[in-house]
């Protein structure tokens, strides 16, 4: 019992000795890399699970520490990240934070007109380093980053073609022309320092004397081209001359609620935005609604005991739940394809060219398909559910209406209605707020598309907000705009939150919750 | 409510079920077909292929131009791994709620009902941002890795299993470890050896739901996983056929019935204890 006691808690503390370990160089790197605050995180991180697991009184907490762990660097972290971004510039050219822009501006270099410049032939061994012979004045070997002059012949070159030139230094080989162009954004970056003097490649042929670019005046927040002696002044995170040229790489700077505000205000991003929202509240009552009618319908043709065959029709109408979404959705745009669909093929067999419907090609009719899918996807949930709620509704109810001469259509509205309508509706509302996000479908399915016309923002007829967040953060056309697209996140959730809220105050689940904890 | 039906009643009936059937089946069968047709596109395509070929199958695996292969392993495997994380995961921190009461226990059961209304989608900038800055310090856990895609569904996934799993654990009598404590069992001990194996179909149910939905998942994947080596099946089969229907359709639909095999089969093999425990999970004792 005393060995393994003893055992358990070496464990512990090495357990807890390698996290520590690992916060440091997390911190460290961070430091290294200029972020003071983020450096802070991984310390404090490791300080309280230390805390956790060494005293006794934070015993329950332990286990929840891996949990919370991915919890709070993966979801409350980027909730956090998502609201304050949608206060920032952030995307395309407006990644960084301004320290490593303007580092990253005073790290470029330009060839002066007059500069000395000489050929140079490039080496590479097995390992992927590089080894550079300039050949002007002087005859400099750069190895291992070191550039020393040699007088030829050196033991260590080999000519094997015996052209004069080495085809060997070392263990590097030579590389031909053809393999330096596929190297040279990379051997770009390379820069020799030969008696104080900056050489960098200019040419696919020649490297040259390369002088700084810019200078940064930190007093006056100033960049200056040294090259052409225009200064650039920071305006909205881009260092911008008079004349409004910009120099990437910008950098991100909060601009408070100009998101939102664009979103209200610019008629080219209000525009669609407007048409994006309301069609996202349109599709997800329609889908709803549309699966819930047709899933309905059908749980009581299957609940009627003189229908025959039912479990097999059952099956049958199920199918559709046990393929997974995104392959029917894959699957649906190729049958709705305009050419080739086996859709339009039978309605044209039927209707000649009428039937040659543009059902991802017109914006209303690509609507329609993108609810005719989701019904397909949705209605074998709700005929599930509806089936379970049927089955306990009390028979009595319809035989007392029975004798009060009410008809079929007075039984449905006035008892089967109101009753399945109580036990589900939560499921109905967790079902919009599902397809108030259901990205899949409008993606896989349409994309989006078709694009709407005159518009600042890649936004389509089809288009969720969604699905709009993710084109403005990936597939703008003019850069993508990561702020902008956080701002929409935001006001998704804030619609989400307020669905959440009447969902818990209709039902009391949040009252029941608190007391069941 | 049900009374016996007319024959024409009876027959509107079934001609209304056949019509759902109908619906229901045709896209099922009309990609199950194409994948058996001789013809690579769509348009000569018959419901019933006149010279039935397994050839598409076997491209789909042999032929180097498609990563077929290597997507539905990336899937299953980030799937599988992922699953047991969730379930390890969340059935500790269950536990805890269940059993312990502590400062922060109510806080932090509600503090999880709140974050799960937020879904990670929305996030998706940040956990891009997030992935590019981790990648520099850490190269396995960034962009395009395996890992960096597995740690943020493991953060998703968090609040309701936890509430369905704490639930299950509430209708476990207390008594049970208790005794194993008397002899001599740590606490770890008694969760590891008498409630685990109790558990099971709850363990089962949140095994498949995360599987489900991690191998389904179409939009984070495809931020994360750039190149083809490392992509999962719902983004390399959406490539596959980008506007490849006249010429890919036949590959394509071997490629769908091909995806929906490992789904099917997690589905039926725990299909019992799914149920089982979804609804033991609800209720209190």
């Amino acid at each position: 019992m005393r060995d393994s006691f003893l055992l358990r808690h070496s464990a512990k503390i090495l357990g807890l000795g390698i996290l520590c370990a690992l916060a440091i160089y997390a911190a460290s790197s961070l430091f290294v890399a200029g972020s003071y605050g983020l450096a802070a995180v991984p310390v404090i991180a490791a300080g309280i699970i230390t805390y956790i697991f060494l005293s006794g009184r934070r015993y329950p907490i332990r286990w929840l520490v891996p949990g919370l762990l991915f919890l709070f660097v993966m979801v409350l972290y980027p909730i956090g990240y998502t609201f304050l971004g949608s206060l920032t510039n952030l995307g395309t050219g407006h990644m960084l934070p301004r320290e490593q822009a303007i580092e990253q501006l005073l790290g470029r270099t330009y060839a002066p007109p007059n500069a000395e410049r000489c050929s140079y032939l490039v080496f590479q061994d097995a390992a992927g380093s590089f080894v550079f012979l300039l050949q002007g004045r002087n005859t400099i070997l750069v190895l291992d980053g070191q550039a020393t002059a040699v007088s030829l012949p050196d033991e260590r070159f080999v000519d094997e073609t015996g052209d004069g030139q080495p085809d060997r230094i070392l263990n590097y080989r030579r590389l031909e022309t053809r393999e330096i162009v596929a190297l040279l954004p990379t051997l770009q970056q390379v820069r020799v320092v030969y008696e104080g003097v900056t050489f960098g490649i200019d040419s696919l042929t020649e490297f040259s004397v390369q002088m700084p670019r810019y200078s940064y005046d930190k007093a006056t927040e100033t960049m200056t081209d040294l090259e052409t002696g225009t200064a650039y002044t920071a305006v909205q995170g881009i260092y911008t001359s008079v004349k409004g040229e910009e120099i990437y790489p910008g950098y991100r700077v909060w601009v408070g609620f100009a998101n939102y505000v664009r979103l209200i205000t610019n008629p080219q991003i209000s525009a669609p935005f407007a048409r994006v929202f309301l069609w996202t509240i349109a599709f997800a009552v329609l889908s709803v609604a549309l699966s819930f009618a047709l899933g309905l319908g059908l749980a009581m043709l299957l609940n009627d005991p003189h229908v025959r065959m039912r479990t097999l029709y059952r099956v049958l109408v199920i199918v559709p739940y046990a393929i997974p979404s995104f392959v029917t959705i894959l699957v649906w745009r190729g049958m709705l394809n305009q050419n080739f669909g086996v859709i339009n093929q039978m309605l044209m067999s039927l209707f000649g060219s009428a039937g040659r419907v543009q059902w991802l090609e017109n914006p209303w009719v690509a609507k329609a398909a993108c609810l005719l899918v989701n019904l397909w996807l949705g209605y074998p949930y709700m005929m599930i559910v509806a089936l379970g709620a049927l089955q306990s509704i009390p028979h009595e109810l319809y035989e007392a209406s029975y004798v009060d001469g009410a008809s079929r259509w007075q039984q449905f509205r006035k008892i089967t209605l109101p009753m399945l309508l109580m036990p589900l509706a939560p499921l109905l509302i967790g079902s919009f707020a599902f397809n108030f996000n259901n990205f899949n479908l409008i993606y896989l399915l349409t994309q989006g598309r078709p694009a709407v016309p005159n518009t600042l923002t890649p936004a389509g007829a089809t288009d969720i907000l969604l699905s709009y967040t993710y084109r403005l953060s990936f597939e703008g056309q003019r850069g993508n705009q990561l702020g902008l697209a956080c701002a929409v996140s935001v006001m998704i959730f804030l619609v989400i939150a307020t669905i959440s809220a009447i969902n818990f105050r209709m039902t009391g689940t949040l009252e029941e919750l608190s007391k069941n904890v | 409510m049900y009374s016996r039906h007319s024959l024409i009643g009876s027959m509107a009936r079934h001609a209304l079920l056949l019509l759902a059937v109908a619906f229901a089946m045709f896209p099922f069968l009309w990609v199950l077909s194409a994948s058996f047709n001789a013809t690579d596109g769509m348009q000569m395509q018959q419901l019933i292929p006149p010279k039935p070929t397994l050839a598409h199958y076997k491209d789909l695996f042999t032929s180097p131009q498609y990563k077929f292969g290597i997507w539905l392993w990336n899937s299953v495997k980030i799937s599988l791994i992922t699953s047991t994380f969730v379930v390890a995961l969340t059935a500790l921190a269950a536990y805890s709620f269940s059993r312990f009461r502590f400062k922060g226990r109510r806080v932090g059961l509600l503090g999880l009902l709140l974050v799960q209304m937020f879904p990670q989608m929305l996030a998706i900038v940040a956990l891009y941002v997030l992935l590019l800055t981790m990648g520099d310090f850490f190269p396995f856990a960034g962009m395009n890795t395996h890992t960096g895609l597995i740690m943020i569904y493991l953060g998703g996934a968090m609040g309701f299993n936890t509430w369905l799993m704490k639930g299950y654990f509430d209708t476990i009598p207390r008594s049970l470890e208790e005794s194993a404590k008397v002899d001599g069992a740590t606490p770890f001990q008694a969760f590891v050896h008498i409630i685990l194996p109790l558990v099971r179909p709850i363990l089962a149910t949140i095994f498949v739901l995360t599987f489900i939905s991690v191998y389904s998942d179409f939009m984070i994947a495809s931020i994360v996983l750039r190149t083809a080596e490392q992509q999962t099946i719902p983004v390399g089969l959406r490539v596959l056929i980008s506007d490849n229907y006249g010429n890919r359709w036949a590959l394509f639909a071997a490629g769908a019935v091909i995806s929906a095999l490992p789904f099917l089969v997690v589905f039926l093999v725990a299909q019992r204890s799914l149920v089982s425990g979804l609804t033991r999970g609800g209720v209190k004792e």
